[in-house]
């Protein structure tokens, strides 16, 4: 067992977990998030996606050790990632490309939402105005049962518009 | 007075709700609500709606809003929603007042299994059968309360009004405020006049939506109750043969010495581990040494057809009219062909997970069960304690579509739980997952068909081989009590399709025949996967009717629509070829070039609603790579209720129906199934992804059906039709895998 001091969602966890315990279970269990969750363990399918500095990881095949003094967000702390991004004063109470998931009526299940909005934001934050190859691209590391990947990709062209309609208007 | 899952937390006990239910037959004269009995088998509609309490379906509460107590879950497909907007258009409600109680055992109605896209078809009506007797007890009532004659009521939002005497009113909440109504459903309450319906037949959003994209949904997955060990099953990895079970030799307890707080579970040959916290399960389960006994029983995934083929089979004859023998050999274009399909997985996207607390006497699970009520009765057997002692309640998975392994980990929760004396969470990993699924069975056919000169089908024989389902005993209790598994368990509910094999045409002599496969003389476990058989017999069917359109120099459109005389078939399949703006030709016709692009259409169904699909694909003849570029699906499935979900369910259909027909197929060698990831089961991926193009046929007149599997078959059968017009190379075998179209392609 070893103690780790963690950012998660801007605010430090302390925890104490064996030194190998992947990501994923220290934010599910210890820090009882539902954004991240197990769906293969094997970083295959993204159901277990979340942001550390920015960028995408595969929670569920990166041990906590390697976040020491990182900083992750999970699907739970996306809206305040944006605002910060954006320098808005006040934190919305969602990010805009989850607003664009609720427009499209984009899920069925929903399971894999927690990958396929972590993974868009991040998209997003990199590619403002994404073409739908770019995002069929980015995305391709990211499994749907149900069927949905035609409306994620709606729901992401939406919510690029909606992000630069915005920033014009600041 | 929702939570976040859309649900009421508000678990009211009404007394008799889901007990206490008295069998009463609908007569036909003078009754009003249209529950299905007669057409609609038993498994699927739970306990009797008629005679049952009204107060076990619906409660109003004093603040005006209701809580309803239907026996069906929300899977991802709208059901919760649709529902709702059954209940509340029926009772004049609007939709932010009316909740549903999540399916329990203890209190909410038994409505049979989930299964056979039946909640529309089959529960709601009994749902609607319960709030039209609540609706006219509650007018009466405002009628006595307003001192007014029943005709001058109106009803909005759930208040009642006198027509011309403004200012009188009362709410249901201020008529009946949590009080009882003491009333039976009777069947003979008016029903509200579908030309007056405002919710149902909306776009009406999803009300599990928002909270599931907010990340504050509970999944299963997400359930902890205190003091909770954390349990993973140890098995081979990959099943052997239905019925082997899986047996050890030695087991090394010591093994896992070094986990700390671990310990190994066993009962009879089943084996578990627990562990206080979740990562040293996952430890656990992976390091304990076992030595399995692995016979080699089954045919490995390249011999299976021939197995099946030369087994001894129960044969059935499904439908046999007219004489097709005669019909087939005299023909002016005939064609004959074998089809193969493999066993495909369920593959929920979330393995399957289950918490159970098991006490000395009582037990509560929690899983992400189809069939509340079987579930429960499986696992007092498991747990040898009575059913009525086993609590069981539903909490949504990822989407399972079919017997996924859920009654699996709720089963081996409930054992860890019942050795441990606490309670346990059990995950399933994604090899648990795919390796022990009840896989959808795998299926040969041998189509023959014949067409006369005018291109008017005369013949059709249609030949299937696939094995029983497993209905009743999952692999936990097979190893844990050594249960047996019942001989070709159900062998009537995967024969030939007859609703799906030829039935959309008109042909004077059909005859199919089921060949039943001995399921337990080395084949792999099979159940239920979305549109069972369907895809199959489709990809079999439709491209046999395909060819005949091809022989008489036909376009597949037009000789389909000369051999269709039901208006809804023909509605369909003019819709789809409207929207896909669909080009008379003669399909095959050999094109050059590498990269060559076809269009195909096809039909299909499960057991009731009409489907019909279009796809344009591109195959590139130097990899044999399929890419489907477009799928456009159409659907009747009667009075629509909201029609937003049903293109959603067509949408998926297709997509999923591509993953099918190019990707998905359990591999397995002679000891075990070796497809135990998303490598080895791959499915469609992002960047494969179609446009779909889904197109909903509202039929207001006609009861409500299916709209979860009906037009997976088309879809997938269209893309196989697609292939012949781009290469004018038949597919016989899926997935079109590029391995298999290349050689495909080289034998020409």
């Amino acid at each position: 067992m070893a103690r780790f001091v963690i950012s998660v969602n801007d605010r430090p966890a302390v925890v104490e977990v064996a030194e190998d315990t992947p990501l994923l279970y220290v934010l599910a269990n210890a820090l009882n998030l539902k954004g991240p969750r197990f769906g293969c363990g094997l970083a295959q399918c993204g159901s277990c996606s979340v942001l550390v500095n920015g960028a995408e990881v595969k929670a569920c095949v990166t041990p906590v050790s390697a976040v020491r003094d990182q900083a992750v967000t999970t699907l739970e702390g996306l809206p305040a990632f944006y605002a910060r991004q954006k320098k808005l004063a006040e934190v919305p109470e969602l990010h805009p490309l989850q607003k664009a998931f609720i427009d499209e009526q984009a899920p069925q299940c929903g399971f894999c939402y927690n990958g396929m909005i972590v993974k868009g934001a991040e998209l997003l934050s990199r590619i403002p105005d994404p073409t739908e190859a770019q995002i069929r691209n980015e995305m391709k590391g990211h499994l749907c049962r149900c069927g949905t990947y035609p409306r994620v990709t709606k729901a992401i062209q939406r919510a690029a518009r909606a992000m630069r309609a915005s920033a014009s208007e600041r | 007075m929702t939570d976040h899952n859309g649900f009421s937390r508000r678990e009211l006990l009404v007394a008799g709700a889901g007990a206490m239910l008295v069998a009463f037959q609908l007569r036909s004269s003078g009754a009003q609500a249209q529950i299905p009995t007669g057409s609609i088998p038993a498994y699927l509609l739970g306990a009797p709606t008629l005679g049952s309490d009204v107060d076990s379906w619906i409660v109003v509460h004093a603040d005006n809003t209701v809580t309803v107590y239907f026996g069906r879950g929300e899977f991802g497909q709208g059901t919760l929603t649709g529902m709702l907007q059954v209940a509340a258009e029926e009772l004049d409600l609007d939709l932010g007042q009316i909740s549903a109680v999540p399916l329990d055992t203890a209190i909410t109605r038994n409505q049979g299994m989930q299964v056979s896209s039946s909640s529309i078809e089959g529960a709601a009506p009994s749902l609607r059968a319960a709030a039209a007797e609540a609706r006219q007890a509650l007018l009466k009532m405002a009628a006595t309360r307003l001192d007014a004659s029943e005709g001058d009521l109106r009803v909005s939002a759930g208040l009642v009004s006198v027509t011309g005497r403004p200012g009188r009113s009362v709410t249901y909440g201020e008529l009946l405020g949590d009080k009882r109504f003491n009333l039976k459903v009777t069947g003979t309450a008016p029903l509200k006049p579908v030309a007056a319906y405002k919710l149902v037949g909306a776009r009406v959003p999803r009300v599990d939506i928002p909270a599931k994209i907010k990340g504050s949904y509970e999944y299963v997955q997400h359930v902890r109750l205190p003091g909770m060990l954390h349990g993973r099953v140890v098995r081979p990895a990959g099943q052997g043969a239905l019925g082997a079970g899986a047996k050890f030799k030695t087991i090394d307890e010591t093994s896992i010495a070094q986990i700390e707080g671990a310990r190994v579970v066993r009962k009879g040959d089943f084996l578990g581990v627990v562990a206080a916290d979740e990562w040293s399960a996952v430890k656990a389960a992976v390091q304990l040494k076992v030595d399995w006994d692995m016979p080699r029983t089954l045919s490995g995934t390249d011999r299976l057809h021939d197995r099946m083929k030369a087994s001894k089979t129960i044969d059935k004859t499904v439908i046999d009219v007219g004489d097709a023998g005669a019909a087939l050999s005299s023909a002016a274009h005939t064609v004959s062909a074998s089809f193969k399909s493999p066993y495909e997985a369920h593959a929920p996207f979330a393995p399957n997970c289950a918490v159970a607390d098991v006490r000395a006497d009582s037990a509560e699970i929690i899983c992400a069960t189809q069939n509340l009520f079987p579930t429960r009765a499986a696992l007092a057997r498991v747990l040898k304690m009575p059913v009525e002692q086993v609590r069981v309640r539903y909490v949504e998975s990822s989407g399972t579509f079919g017997h996924s392994c859920y009654d699996d980990a709720a089963q081996a929760a409930a054992i860890l739980s019942q050795a441990a004396g606490k309670p346990v969470r059990v995950q399933f990993t994604r090899g648990d997952e795919l390796g022990w699924d009840h896989y959808g069975p795998a299926h040969l056919a041998e189509v023959r068909a014949a067409a006369d000169a005018n291109g008017k089908i005369v013949g059709y024989e249609y030949h299937g081989w696939q094995h029983g389902w497993n209905f009743v005993v999952e692999a936990t209790e097979e190893l844990a009590l050594n249960a047996k598994i019942p001989p070709l368990a159900l062998p009537d509910a995967a024969h030939v399709n007859k609703s799906n094999a030829g039935a959309m045409y008109d042909i004077p002599n059909r005859r199919l025949i089921s060949h039943a496969v001995p399921g337990l003389e080395g084949y792999l476990k099979g159940s239920y996967l979305r549109s069972p058989l369907d895809l199959s017999i489709s990809f079999a069917s439709e491209q046999v009717i395909d060819e005949l359109a091809f022989r008489a120099k036909q376009d597949p459109v037009e000789f389909r629509k000369r051999n269709i005389s039901d208006p809804r078939w023909m509605g369909v399949l003019d819709a789809v070829a409207k929207a896909s703006n669909w080009r008379a030709h003669v399909a095959g016709d050999r094109k050059s070039g590498d990269i060559v692009t076809g269009t195909g259409v096809a039909l299909g169904t499960h057991f009731v609603s009409y489907g019909a699909a279009v796809a344009e694909i591109e195959v590139n003849r130097k990899t044999g790579e399929i890419r489907v570029l477009h799928v456009y699906g159409a659907l009747d499935a009667g009075l629509i209720v909201n029609p937003a979900s049903v293109e959603h369910q067509i949408e998926g259909q297709l997509i999923q129906a591509t993953s099918r027909i190019l990707h998905e197929e359990v591999r397995f060698n002679e000891t075990n199934v070796t497809s135990l990831d998303w490598s080895s089961y791959p499915i469609l991926r992002f960047d494969e992804a179609p446009v779909v193009t889904p197109i909903v046929i509202s039929h207001p007149d006609k009861p409500s059906t299916g709209a979860g599997e009906e037009v997976l078959a088309a879809g997938g059968a269209a893309i196989a039709n697609a292939f012949f017009d781009a290469t004018g190379i038949r597919m016989h075998e899926r997935p079109m895998t590029p391995e298999r179209v290349f050689a495909a392609l080289k034998a020409g």
